[in-house]
Order: structure tokens, then C-alpha cells, then sequence
């Protein structure tokens, strides 16, 4: 493995590979919930929250499947600690923000079927990382997320008040603007080289 | 449509194709509800490995075989597994599947495993599979899920389908790695990028929602 700066990793992880316009994870909550600033703040507060748990987890368990020779358990024990994680963070935003929890809806269990969680996980493991890195890249991850939820979701306000053409509204029209944010986070590429 | 269930032995399993329309449950996923273009569902795979034809159609029959074999499993399952814990077993199965598919896949092609990478794994989250086993296997006989599974999935490859081959035709100027055009042809970077991906689907979206339009006003 190449020697990384930590920066460098939380640059690479939230902006030049973002996950949600680079790697296309985490799509669903992204064209679901991405309709007004304020749910996709705190959408993307929570994904990162879940990330960083399933990191750390992540880590603990790759050690100890590699010690115990089952790397075929790995992706089910994944899946069961951000299932696990999930529902602590349903658990918690239930009784801290009832209001909160009413806007997330459907989405907040569905954080579960995130790909960009699970991915996240996997990435770490392929690359290798070791524990303060995991932590970074988790966090640079939620960070890249964040952003671009948050980006979309003005883009889709704003285009609330534009005349658009009965057959693009929707998915099709938020797909469009999403490629064009895809092309603009690729002058980032060039960062960190 | 009866005709052919009707040539097979009646054991239950039969039996029960034939109290239902059952062809629908089939044709369903194929057009009216396909997953992708109607349901936006699973869009994470769809735009990330349909980079070529192969790979979209190597992603698409790994997904339909998970989606097949959970739904046998879910919907064999759905009396025994208790309501509070079911969505943690419909995942543990898929996971066990896509583990499966996974070995399989790296060992019947070490290439086609590097270029799917991650993906594979992330079958797991595809919201399609868990949405059909919450929504339909849990409810529904084996046969009847069998056909739906069949169907949503070749919904799925079909999809995964029309996007990678307009992304590879424009952005390699091939088909199947076959080099269509002649060497003037200028490839549009664009299509094999992230952005061509989201480019593509957002098209084929214009493209069914016309469709439906059309259809509305006829």
C-alpha cells in the first residue's frame, strides 16, 4: 500500500472520488430525500454519523475475521453491524426529534440499504486502511455525501419555481442536474496528484 | 395462457399458477413496473457498472439470480420467520446469496470480477431485492414469487442493458468490445464518465415518461 496522507485521503474521499457523483453509492436517499435543504442536512448528519460506527466496526471485524481465516463471513457480518447501527440511530432520532424522525420517513431504516455505508466499508478494507485512516475516510466519505446532498437539494429548490415540461419532471430532471454536478466535481480530479 | 401449466402435473405448485393470471406476474417487471425506468429502483449498480454491454449484462444476471434465490427463500421462509426480525433475515439471506455469486463469479472470470469490483458485494443493498422480498415474497406462493423474481430481474438486466450499451456504443464506439465505427470515429468521453452514466439514465427516464404520456392522452 502507498503511503497516503490523511488529507489527502479526506480530499479524495469527499471531493475528487466523491461517493454519491464518482462512485454513483448511496443514489437512493440521494434522489429521494434530496428535495429540501433542511431534511438532506440532517440526512446526510445522520449518514455520516452511521459511517463512522460501521468503520470502526468495520475495522474490528475484518482484524478478526483475517485472525480467524472466514474472510467469506465478511460481507454478512458487515451487513448485521450497519443493520445494528441503524436501528440505534432510528432508536435515538425517534426520542430526541420526533419531528426529525416524521421528515426522514421511510428513508431513515432504508439508511440500512445505503450502498455508500456498506461501500465505505469494503473500500477500507481493499485499500487496507488502518484504523486512524478508516476513521478519516469514513469521515471524509459522510463529508462528500453531505455536500452533495446538500447541493442538490438547493439546485431542486430553487428549480421548484422554474417552468419545466411535464415529461422531464421528477427523477428525470434531478438525474440531469445530477450528471452536470457530476462533470463539475471532476475539475477536482486534478487535486492531491 | 393456462394451456401451459395446464400440460404439467397439478401439484400444489401448479395448482397455484394457474388461480392467477400468473403470466402478469412475469410480464410486470418486464414493462409496466420495470425496476428501473418505472420504479427507480437499485439505481446504484445501474449507473456504476454499466460503463460497457458486458459488464451491465454480467451485473444484471448476478442480481437476477440473487433476486430469484432469495425469493424462493423468502417467500418458502414466510410463515416461520417472526414479523420484528424479518428484515434483518431477508438480508442475512441475500448476503449468504451474494456471497455465493461473488465466489462464483471470481471463479469463473478473474477479469469480470476486477471490473465489477465492489459491486458485486453490494448486491446485498440493491433496494430492488429487499423491496420484492418485503413486498411480494413474503406474501405470495413459491411459484408466484419465482415468476416475479424472473421477471423484476430480467426487468433489471434489460435496463442495465439499454444504458450500457448506449454508454459503450457512444463513449467506445463499440458493441461487446466489437468496434462498430470506423477509426475516425471521435468517442465521447463523456458517456464512459460518471456524468455519462446519470446523462444516459435521465434520457431513457424522458424517453418512458413520453411513452406513458403519450398513452395517457390516447
Amino acid at each position: 500500500m502507498k503511503e497516503e496522507s490523511l488529507w489527502y485521503i479526506f480530499i479524495n474521499a469527499s471531493l475528487i472520488n466523491n461517493f454519491v457523483l464518482a462512485y454513483f453509492l448511496g443514489i437512493c436517499p440521494f434522489l429521494g430525500v434530496s428535495g429540501k435543504m433542511e431534511t438532506a442536512t440532517k440526512m446526510g448528519g445522520a449518514v455520516t454519523f452511521v459511517m463512522i460506527i460501521s468503520s470502526i466496526c468495520a475495522f474490528g471485524i475484518h482484524a478478526l475475521l483475517v485472525a480467524i481465516n472466514a474472510p467469506f463471513l465478511q460481507l454478512i457480518s458487515y451487513i448485521v453491524v450497519i443493520a445494528s447501527t441503524v436501528q440505534l440511530v432510528e432508536m435515538f432520532i425517534k426520542k430526541m426529534s420526533p419531528t426529525l424522525f416524521r421528515a426522514l420517513g421511510i428513508f431513515l431504516p432504508l439508511i440500512t440499504t445505503n450502498c455508500a455505508i456498506l461501500g465505505l466499508a469494503l473500500f477500507q478494507t481493499n485499500k487496507g486502511y488502518g484504523f486512524i485512516e478508516s476513521l478519516v475516510y469514513a469521515l471524509g466519505a459522510g463529508a462528500g455525501f453531505t455536500l452533495a446532498l446538500v447541493l442538490i437539494a438547493g439546485l431542486r429548490e430553487q428549480l421548484d419555481f422554474a417552468e419545466v415540461p411535464n415529461v422531464v419532471k421528477g427523477t428525470a430532471l434531478t438525474l440531469l442536474v445530477a450528471g452536470i454536478l457530476s462533470l463539475s466535481f471532476m475539475g477536482f480530479a486534478g487535486l492531491g496528484s | 395462457m393456462s394451456n401451459h401449466s395446464e400440460n404439467k402435473n397439478s401439484t400444489g405448485f401448479f395448482e397455484s399458477l394457474k388461480e392467477h393470471p400468473s403470466t402478469d406476474e412475469f410480464i410486470k417487471g418486464l414493462w409496466r413496473d420495470n425496476p428501473v425506468f418505472v420504479q427507480v429502483l437499485g439505481m446504484c449498480p445501474v449507473l456504476a457498472v454499466s460503463n460497457t454491454a458486458e459488464n451491465a449484462l454480467a451485473m444484471g444476471l448476478a442480481t437476477a439470480f440473487v433476486l430469484l434465490m432469495s425469493n424462493i427463500l423468502v417467500s418458502s421462509l414466510r410463515n416461520f420467520i417472526p414479523k420484528q426480525v424479518r428484515i434483518a433475515s431477508y438480508i442475512l439471506i441475500i448476503a449468504t446469496f451474494v456471497t455465493i455469486t461473488d465466489y462464483v463469479i471470481q471463479a469463473i472470470s478473474v477479469d469480470l470480477h476486477k471490473s465489477l469490483g465492489a459491486f458485486i458485494s453490494l448486491i446485498v443493498v440493491n433496494c430492488l431485492i429487499l423491496s420484492r422480498a418485503e413486498a411480494f415474497a413474503s406474501k405470495n406462493t413459491i411459484g408466484k414469487s419465482i415468476l416475479d423474481a424472473l421477471g423484476m430481474g430480467l426487468g433489471f438486466t434489460f435496463a442495465l442493458f439499454c444504458l450500457g450499451a448506449v454508454r459503450e456504443l457512444f463513449g467506445n464506439g463499440s458493441l461487446f468490445g466489437l468496434s462498430l465505427f470506423s477509426d475516425n470515429f471521435q468517442e465521447w468521453i463523456v458517456m464512459i464518465l460518471p456524468a455519462g452514466g446519470f446523462f444516459t439514465l435521465a434520457i431513457w427516464l424522458l424517453i418512458f415518461n413520453a411513452a406513458k404520456e403519450r398513452k395517457l392522452k390516447t
